[in-house]
């Protein structure tokens, strides 16, 4: 105990100063959410590489949750759905099942090439299509995997913050 | 009648909870080495859950749609009647150890019934746990206040800190320091802390309170999540009066209050940034271990009540 409060001293501060805020006015759906954002990350068919630069926008260095966003458990409890990778076949009906489980206002971000336009996987035959092709997405963060930079600055986008 | 109290305590303690969850959590990302999201976070989230939809899930019955009303409703009878800001209150009468100790667990009961009422897996999990640990923590939340009371012969809590109030020594006397210890390990475990049950944890298989609000929405959420602060704010306001009841009026004039409640916000943000840094250095208990620590709690009230007859 002691050798962590030791490190605890002896790192101090990793979080990177904030950048500028991203410009642009908030869409209808951000600026009812009033600089709170839950969210509930789905992996509809990812390789896990958009994950770990997931993880590491949450993390210390670039700490998404000081802006207001927080990662939750349940859908029910989220604002906004993460999805990453391209829809598998296996995966439209729980993506489809995860968004009606969600309580309104809520939007889509969709996280990587893949969920973009399905990237590499494109017309692979466990695909069905992008996200776009199966939800709503209101924001799409590009990148193969895209930078843990990229990604607060999208979910800064609709915190406001 | 001395109303002003209780709808003060009541103010103070609906007011300042989600305050004291946002202090908490900036503790701890400081202690991480990340910047946090700001103390008003808590409220934030709130206002944003009562402004959203509410679902309820097919299949669930009254039980779902009433528990947050109860969970909120028992906490605040909860406050008003705890002696937090002044010792006179219209509702002394009622400040009952065991009438508070039964009003609380009252709430944590009907979060259980929601949590099996959803029918999820995870929702009847959370609430076997819950249960377990609710039906261990109780006697040693009795106990550890039984042997505070002994020594005034009114299990009132008014009456006790009226007492500790008049004979400031008692504080550190062996009985009340057993009490203290075996009080503060029940109040840990009854509001869901680290190291029974991690609050911002996202694995559902080690979640215990989180396990049965997992199916709430929107405003239900809101209030559910508002109630868990107060109680947060209410058990530590309780370990706070019971063993330092220092700057709690004695009379009702209106600054008397003022500065109760200030003390009050002080000593029970002091306990909260406490078990938050405990927290940074403690990993959560393996589940089929936290019966242990529980039974340990409770050997500490038991001796803490053979202690208050014997070195009386």
């Amino acid at each position: 105990m002691w050798r962590l409060w030791r490190k605890i001293r002896k790192t101090g501060r990793v979080a990177e100063p904030a950048p500028a805020r991203p410009a642009g006015p908030l869409t209808s759906v951000a600026a009812r959410l009033g600089g709170s954002v839950q969210i509930r990350h789905v992996d509809a068919g990812s390789c896990n590489g958009c994950e770990v630069e997931i993880g590491s926008a949450f993390g210390p260095v670039h700490d998404a949750e000081r802006y207001g966003a927080r990662l939750v458990a349940s859908p029910r409890h989220a604002d906004a759905l993460l999805v990453t990778g391209a829809v598998t076949r296996n995966m439209v009906e729980p993506l489809r099942r995860t968004y009606d489980a969600v309580p309104g206002p809520k939007l889509v971000v969709a996280v990587g090439d893949c969920a973009r336009d399905c990237g590499v996987f494109k017309g692979a035959y466990g695909v069905v299509g992008s996200v776009g092709d199966v939800l709503p997405v209101e924001v799409s963060v590009p990148g193969c995997p895209p930078t843990p930079e990229a990604i607060t600055a999208a979910l800064r986008g609709i915190t406001g913050r | 009648m001395n109303v002003v109290t209780p709808v003060a305590q009541v103010l103070v303690v609906a007011g300042g909870s989600p305050l004291l969850v946002g202090v908490m959590r900036q503790v701890r990302a400081r202690l991480e080495g990340r910047a946090g999201p700001g103390v008003g976070q808590p409220w934030r989230d709130l206002r944003k859950l009562l402004r959203k939809e509410p679902i309820t899930p097919r299949g669930t019955s009254e039980v779902f749609r009433l528990a947050p009303l109860v969970l909120a409703a028992t906490t605040l009878v909860a406050a008003a009647a705890s002696p937090f800001l002044a010792t006179t209150s219209a509702l002394d009468p009622i400040a009952d150890l065991f009438a508070v100790v039964a009003v609380l667990t009252l709430g944590a009961v009907v979060l259980a019934l929601a949590g099996l009422d959803t029918g999820t897996a995870f929702g009847g999990m959370g609430a076997s746990r819950e249960m377990t640990i609710t039906a261990l923590v109780e006697p040693t939340l009795l106990m550890a206040t039984f042997a505070l009371s002994v020594r005034v012969g009114s299990t009132n809590l008014g009456a006790i800190t009226t007492a500790t109030l008049h004979d400031p020594g008692r504080v550190l006397s062996p009985v009340s320091l057993l009490a203290v210890v075996a009080l503060a390990v029940a109040v840990i475990a009854e509001t869901g802390r680290l190291p029974v049950d991690n609050p911002s944890t996202h694995l559902e298989l080690t979640m215990v309170h989180e396990a049965m609000i997992l199916e709430y929405a929107g405003p239900d959420l809101a209030l559910v999540e508002w109630a868990s602060a107060m109680r947060l704010t209410v058990f530590l306001g309780l370990l706070a009066t019971l063993f330092a009841p220092f700057g709690i009026a004695v009379t009702a004039s209106p600054s008397a209050l003022a500065l109760a409640a200030a003390a009050f916000a002080l000593k029970v943000t002091v306990l909260g940034v406490a078990l938050a840094v405990a927290e940074v250095f403690l990993a959560k208990l393996r589940l089929f271990r936290v019966p242990e620590l529980l039974a340990g709690s409770f050997l500490l009230g038991l001796l803490a009540v053979a202690a208050s007859f014997f070195l009386a």
